[in-house]
């Protein structure tokens, strides 16, 4: 907000430039303007064609596609609801997972490791968010589900998977892939870009703060809380939105080790899907033209408009809370 | 300088067998995954045995039907057959190749290979979700003298779209009523149990790690990795094994006399009959616009029917009958016809 002033004096500042003729200046000044819009008509235009291209589906199914659990390649009826909750779902448990752990991380390197730690546990955080997805989706479907499928979670069942109301969130046979299996692997896909956002944020705080607070006798932990967090808050909840981000459009990872079911499962054990999995799945036999193409592609449409709504609000959030 | 030489030469002898490739005549298709290992081979094999160049992409059945409607490709290939209104509206003559098979794998602790029997019928209700245990009663009466533990079955199936899945559900529909009116069959159904893993790899590897797990693959994957397959009793009621011999008398002892070559292997008569074989076809432009690149297609074939039996049988696809190879010849001279209006072949 304060930059709006600083940015219109540069505008009116350059027609007093144009006078010297340089022409570079109004090249570079074009192609810069013109690589800004780029984006913006790149984006326009991938939404654009993702929406023309699923109009048959959504004219044929309406608004109740999207909340459809339907989905039969046979009968060619399509339905949203079954890839959008696993979509969500995954999502928002991989961030309950990974952001405690990140912050921990973020804690710990910026305020209590000593010196020589920091840097390299720094790298190898930076390397985790360098590896590729389906590094992760193989890791996940030889290492992880097996793990899952013996000794975790048969003993989750037997144990939580009795109790009264939570239990049926942990019942069903251990396959070992499932949405729990999903969100664990997104989990630990997203953990290295919040942590790296917030070890980055947590350095830019002025020591000068951090000083007066111990000055004051405050404890490390009142010195985050009191200190750090609010000064850092919006980068916080941005490196939050991130991961969010990435989780939801995860693909070959995820498809590796949800199960791949087109039902709504209420046990995090049940296999499930994603909207970026199914459409990675199906895109192979679905001709050009039909139905099941068209609905493939509603999908990645709403994929799309859920990343949006995830943007917006996290930006509605930070508005209102600067306010305040 | 020196080096410069060097690199010279050492670039052309990387691309003189390159060159000499490429004055062969090119063909291309695309389509079908499943048959892609022996086109590859094939390919491989008539480039010195027939200089022809085939560059065979294995992009899925559907991809390929769409390409060869669009005639991007000299050939399409599809595991499932085209219906034979898609073939009229396109013009397209529709032939096998070749037939592989598909077989049960399970993963029952102390349950050996083609140990445990199953039957058409307790194979759909076990996907349909309706078996649920390893020793459940119609299970443990079919496989008298094999001890069966009190274990969860767990389905697992191909999730992506695939010409296997379309042959597994086929078979699933002939021999069980509810699963053709609840399911039915296509690349891709709704699955009512169990849980989807991509590729076959994905299906064996989610049996191998699971307790109690069935799932299903291509015979010559079952083989080469060693996984616990099954008998499976068949039309005639005698429970075969999934070996050569069976898949060649389902081969034999199906009905080619039908149109587009569409033969159903699924579930046939025989004694000896393995049920779960199925064709994988190729589709070919009735209207070439280029009789020459039509030709060399029919030519590829050709010699691939007539030397290429053994490199499919190598690789556990399983050669057509030599009554059908004759009939796809005879359908090359009648239906493709160039642009003159002669026909190309013979």
């Amino acid at each position: 907000m304060s930059q709006a002033p600083a940015a219109t004096a540069a505008t009116t500042a350059l027609p007093a430039h144009r006078g010297s003729g340089s022409t570079a200046d109004l090249v570079f000044e074009h192609a810069c303007r013109a690589a800004g819009v780029l984006v913006l008509v790149l984006l326009g235009a991938i939404i654009v064609s993702l929406f023309i291209g699923g109009w048959q589906a959504f004219a044929r199914f309406g608004a109740g596609f999207v909340t459809s659990v339907e989905w039969d390649p046979v009968q060619e009826v399509f339905g949203a609801g079954v890839s959008i909750y696993g979509t969500v779902l995954t999502a928002v448990l991989a961030l309950l997972i990974a952001v405690p752990v990140a912050f921990g991380i973020a804690f710990y390197l910026t305020e209590l490791a000593p010196e020589w730690l920091r840097r390299p546990v720094g790298t190898a955080i930076e390397l985790l968010a360098a590896v590729p997805s389906i590094i992760y989706g193989m890791w996940g479907f030889f290492v992880i589900a097996p793990l899952m499928a013996d000794p975790v979670q048969p003993f989750i069942i037997d144990t939580i998977g009795e109790l009264p109301v939570v239990g049926a969130l942990f019942q069903g046979p251990p396959f070992g892939t499932g949405l729990a299996t999903a969100a664990l692997i997104l989990a630990i896909m997203v953990l290295p870009f919040i942590a790296a956002v917030m070890r980055d944020v947590f350095l830019t705080v002025p020591p000068v703060y951090k000083e007066s607070a111990y000055g004051l006798g405050c404890t490390t932990w009142e010195v985050m809380k009191g200190v750090v967090l609010p000064y850092t808050r919006a980068s916080v909840v941005g490196g939050i939105m991130l991961g969010l981000g990435r989780a939801l459009g995860e693909t070959m990872a995820v498809t590796f080790v949800i199960g791949n079911a087109n039902r709504i499962s209420t046990s995090l054990f049940g296999p499930g899907n994603t909207i970026a999995s199914l459409v990675a799945l199906e895109f192979g036999e679905s001709e050009l033209g039909s139905l099941k193409l068209s609905a493939l592609l509603a999908l990645g449409f709403i994929l799309f408009v859920i990343s949006f709504i995830v943007l917006a609000t996290s930006r509605f959030l930070l508005r209102s809370r600067l306010k305040a | 300088m020196n080096r410069r030489s060097l690199l010279l030469a050492a670039a052309a002898v990387a691309l003189a067998p390159r060159l000499a490739r490429a004055q062969g005549a090119q063909i291309t298709g695309a389509g079908a995954t499943f048959p892609n290992p022996l086109y590859q081979k094939w390919a491989e094999a008539a480039r010195a045995g027939a200089n022809l160049n085939l560059n065979y992409q294995s992009v899925g059945s559907g991809a390929g039907q769409a390409q060869i409607r669009n005639r991007t490709v000299d050939f399409g290939a599809s595991d499932a057959p085209m219906t034979a209104a898609q073939l009229a509206e396109n013009n397209l003559l529709q032939f096998p190749t070749v037939l592989g098979s598909l077989t049960p794998i399970v993963n029952i602790p102390g349950i050996a290979a083609d140990q445990l029997k199953l039957t058409g019928e307790l194979l759909a209700d076990i996907y349909l979700g309706k078996i649920t245990k390893w020793n459940d009663r119609r299970l443990v009466e079919a496989n008298a003298g094999l001890t069966l533990p009190n274990l969860a079955i767990a389905p697992a199936y191909r999730a992506d779209g695939s010409g296997t899945t379309y042959v597994w559900v086929s078979y699933l529909s002939a021999v069980s009523p509810e699963w053709k009116e609840k399911v039915g069959v296509g690349t891709s159904v709704r699955w009512p149990a169990g849980t989807g893993a991509r590729g076959n790899e994905g299906v064996a590897g989610t049996v191998r790690n699971t307790r109690g797990a069935i799932g299903y693959v291509e015979t010559a994957y079952a083989f080469q990795n060693h996984l616990v397959t099954t008998q499976v009793r068949n039309k005639a009621g005698t429970f075969v094994k999934p070996v050569a011999e069976t898949f060649l008398a389902a081969a034999s002892n199906a009905n080619w006399a039908v149109p587009n070559f569409a033969a159903d292997l699924v579930d046939t008569h025989g004694a000896n009959s393995w049920p779960i074989v199925s064709p994988t076809f190729i589709l070919l432009p009735k209207n070439p616009t280029d009789a020459t690149r039509a030709l060399n297609v029919m030519k590829f074939f050709d010699w691939a029917f007539n030397h290429g039996a053994a490199l499919a049988t190598e690789l556990d696809y399983i050669p057509l009958p030599k009554a059908v190879q004759d009939a796809i010849r005879a359908a090359w001279l009648a239906e493709v016809k160039g642009p003159d209006g002669k026909a190309v072949w013979g």
